[in-house]
């Protein structure tokens, strides 16, 4: 269940200052450029938490198969010739080079083209020799060739997760109130959802956590984005003040435990799930009912409403990014360095979408996102300036991200859902 | 000597020019891009007219209505596009990128009732701060000829790359 956000007391760590009595939460600059912090978040943050994979419908059959890097691991994520999910390291037990080289196909098996030693794509060894070569119990007395499975694989409404660490509590137990936002993305359509064809891969030269707390940053929307904004009351159709007058309903911030936390609210955008705009026309408004009155009969009015009407952006920790906003994007990033990061952003949608209804949605999801978006870009310069302003960070070494602090109840243009991410990062960074 | 297809119907040959012609106007194009003459460049274009940047690495025919692109722009949008570019504001592109383009392998792969379709190779160099990077790929080019002046009705820019690293965007007009 979540909770509104509150702050939760006061410390003084290495990396992190709060005083909850004045209201005020500090970061060291030092988290976003230090050799040193960075190796300590790939052992106690990316090698502990559970990290997003990929989604189900990126594998309709058996023996689909797509190459993933997950936090610096070449991985296979797959299916079985029985249909079932499975998740290898991408390395030849023999001596080592990536068994599947593509970025996606169908295969009953992955054969490593350096020797040719070949597997099942259940990950056994399934090479054959004449006798003698290798010992007749090679591979079966602990000392396997099968490929090796990634530790942990479990998954929530088709979102797959990986875990490095075998000792890991559960993923549900893990994901604690952010399977909210799973369930509420996920319920946009009776059909199921699906991640639709193209990703958009990229890399950013800035710390990871700059991008963490951007995907659910409200209060840097108007300043950073005036010229979205200015496209966006002109191809809504109508004025500004007529589309902002649309909007109801106090914003919020979620914490949903262990670091995930998410912001709520409304903006003018049209939803292809729930809020049409001008520009869509008649035809808009009598596909967005409906798409309502559908919702409606499925989950029920209250939670139809929420689902189609409000906008929300979501970090599930330490690196999932959920943005249900005029499209909805799934966003996994990584570091490779203290300063860039790997990004890779999907389009999620709802199956069986008919062709003007997924254009519609697609056309929404790039006026804004992505690197040719009327924004990321902008995001993007902004981040990589702040690296580069952290050059400073010996003469000026604190972020501020007291936004809101004092307040019963935080507003999406606050900084709580900010603050959770920090407390829980600053938890895993400095536990004994 | 170019292939030469005929698609949709006769088109006449006078209204087919040289392949000089056409390379002329598209290293036009390249110099307004290069010099951010941006309300220049955008007046080559159609009224009905698309710009697309596919996702890294797409086929030539990928559809912006089934897959996720970077950019697929109709000529409302590629309007704002350059009236965003030409604000202060646009802060992935100010201060103004330097950019450079190398246009080559100039070829006219055919023509129906929409144009005339050209194949290009593109290097684009874009300089910023402490970084140069480097796009590279190929346009295809439908134009069109009014009033005698050749226009543009539909651009795809294809990056003949695996993904955007070290990119990271297409903030400029490839």
């Amino acid at each position: 269940m979540a909770t509104q956000i509150k702050a939760t007391g006061s410390s003084n760590g290495r990396w992190i200052r709060e005083d909850r009595e004045r209201g005020l939460f500090k970061v060291s600059r030092e988290a976003f450029t230090s050799q040193e912090v960075f190796e300590h978040e790939r052992e106690r943050i990316f090698g502990k938490c559970w990290l997003y994979l990929g989604h189900g419908s990126e594998l309709p059959n058996a023996n689909d198969f797509v190459t993933r890097n997950v936090a610096g691991h070449e991985l296979i994520f797959n299916r079985d010739r029985k249909g079932e999910f499975r998740a290898f390291f991408n390395t030849c037990p023999h001596r080592g080079a990536m068994v599947a080289r593509e970025k996606c196909g169908n295969a009953l098996g992955f054969k490593c083209f350096y020797h040719g030693w070949a597997f099942n794509n259940n990950g056994k060894y399934a090479t054959r020799y004449p006798k003698g070569t290798y010992p007749d119990d090679f591979g079966k007395s602990g000392d396997s060739v099968d490929l090796t499975a990634v530790p942990r694989l479990e998954q929530y409404r088709d979102f797959y997760f990986v875990n490095f660490d075998a000792d890991a509590p559960s993923l549900l137990e893990y994901l604690a109130g952010s399977t909210e936002i799973l369930d509420l993305v996920s319920d946009h359509s009776p059909n199921g959802m699906e991640i639709v064809g193209g990703v958009q891969e990229y890399s950013i030269r800035a710390n990871w956590k700059l991008l963490v707390e951007n995907s659910f940053d409200g209060y840097h929307a108007a300043e950073t984005h005036e010229t979205y904004f200015e496209y966006l009351f002109d191809a809504i159709g109508g004025t500004a003040e007529e589309a902002l007058s649309k909007m109801s309903g106090a914003s919020q911030s979620y914490d949903y435990g262990n670091g995930h936390a998410a912001i709520e609210g409304q903006a003018p955008w049209g939803r292809p799930i729930g809020r049409t705009i001008p520009a869509w026309g008649e035809q808009g408004e009598k596909d967005i009912a409906l798409i309502i009155a559908e919702l409606e009969g499925r989950v029920g009015k209250e939670r139809a409403s929420r689902i189609a009407t409000r906008d929300r952006n979501a970090v599930i920790f330490p690196n999932l990014v959920i943005n249900d906003i005029m499209a909805i994007t799934v966003r996994s990033l990584y570091p490779i360095g203290p300063g860039e990061i790997r990004v890779s952003s999907y389009a999620l949608a709802p199956k069986g979408e008919t062709p003007e209804y997924r254009k519609r949605r697609l056309d929404n999801f790039l006026e804004f996102l992505g690197p040719g978006g009327f924004a990321t870009p902008d995001d993007v310069e902004a981040l990589e300036s702040a690296q580069t302003g952290y050059g400073n960070a010996q003469y000026a070494p604190w972020n501020d991200i007291s936004r809101g602090m004092l307040k019963e109840e935080p507003a999406n243009d606050d900084e709580a859902q900010m603050r959770c991410f920090w407390r829980q990062w600053a938890k895993l960074m400095e536990e004994e | 000597m170019a292939e030469m297809t005929v698609a949709n119907g006769e088109v006449e040959a006078s209204t087919l020019l040289s392949r000089a012609e056409y390379e002329d106007f598209l290293f036009w194009e390249a110099q307004l891009l290069d010099e951010w003459r941006l309300d220049e460049w955008l007046a080559l274009f159609t009224e009905d007219a698309t710009y697309d940047v596919p996702t890294a690495g797409s086929p030539d025919d990928v559809s912006s209505s089934e897959k996720l692109f970077y950019i697929a722009d109709d000529y409302f949008r590629l309007r704002h596009r350059v009236t965003r570019l030409n604000k202060k504001a646009a802060h992935a592109e100010w201060p103004r990128s330097q950019v450079s383009r190398i246009v080559s392998n100039v070829r006219i792969l055919g023509s129906d009732q929409a144009g005339v379709q050209l194949r290009s190779t593109f290097v684009t160099h874009r300089s910023k701060g402490d970084v140069i990077d480097m796009y590279c790929g190929h346009h295809l080019h439908t134009l069109c000829q009014i009033d005698g002046q050749l226009r543009i009705r539909a651009k795809r820019s294809m990056l003949d790359m695996a993904h955007l690293r070290p990119q990271g965007r297409v903030s400029i007009i490839l």
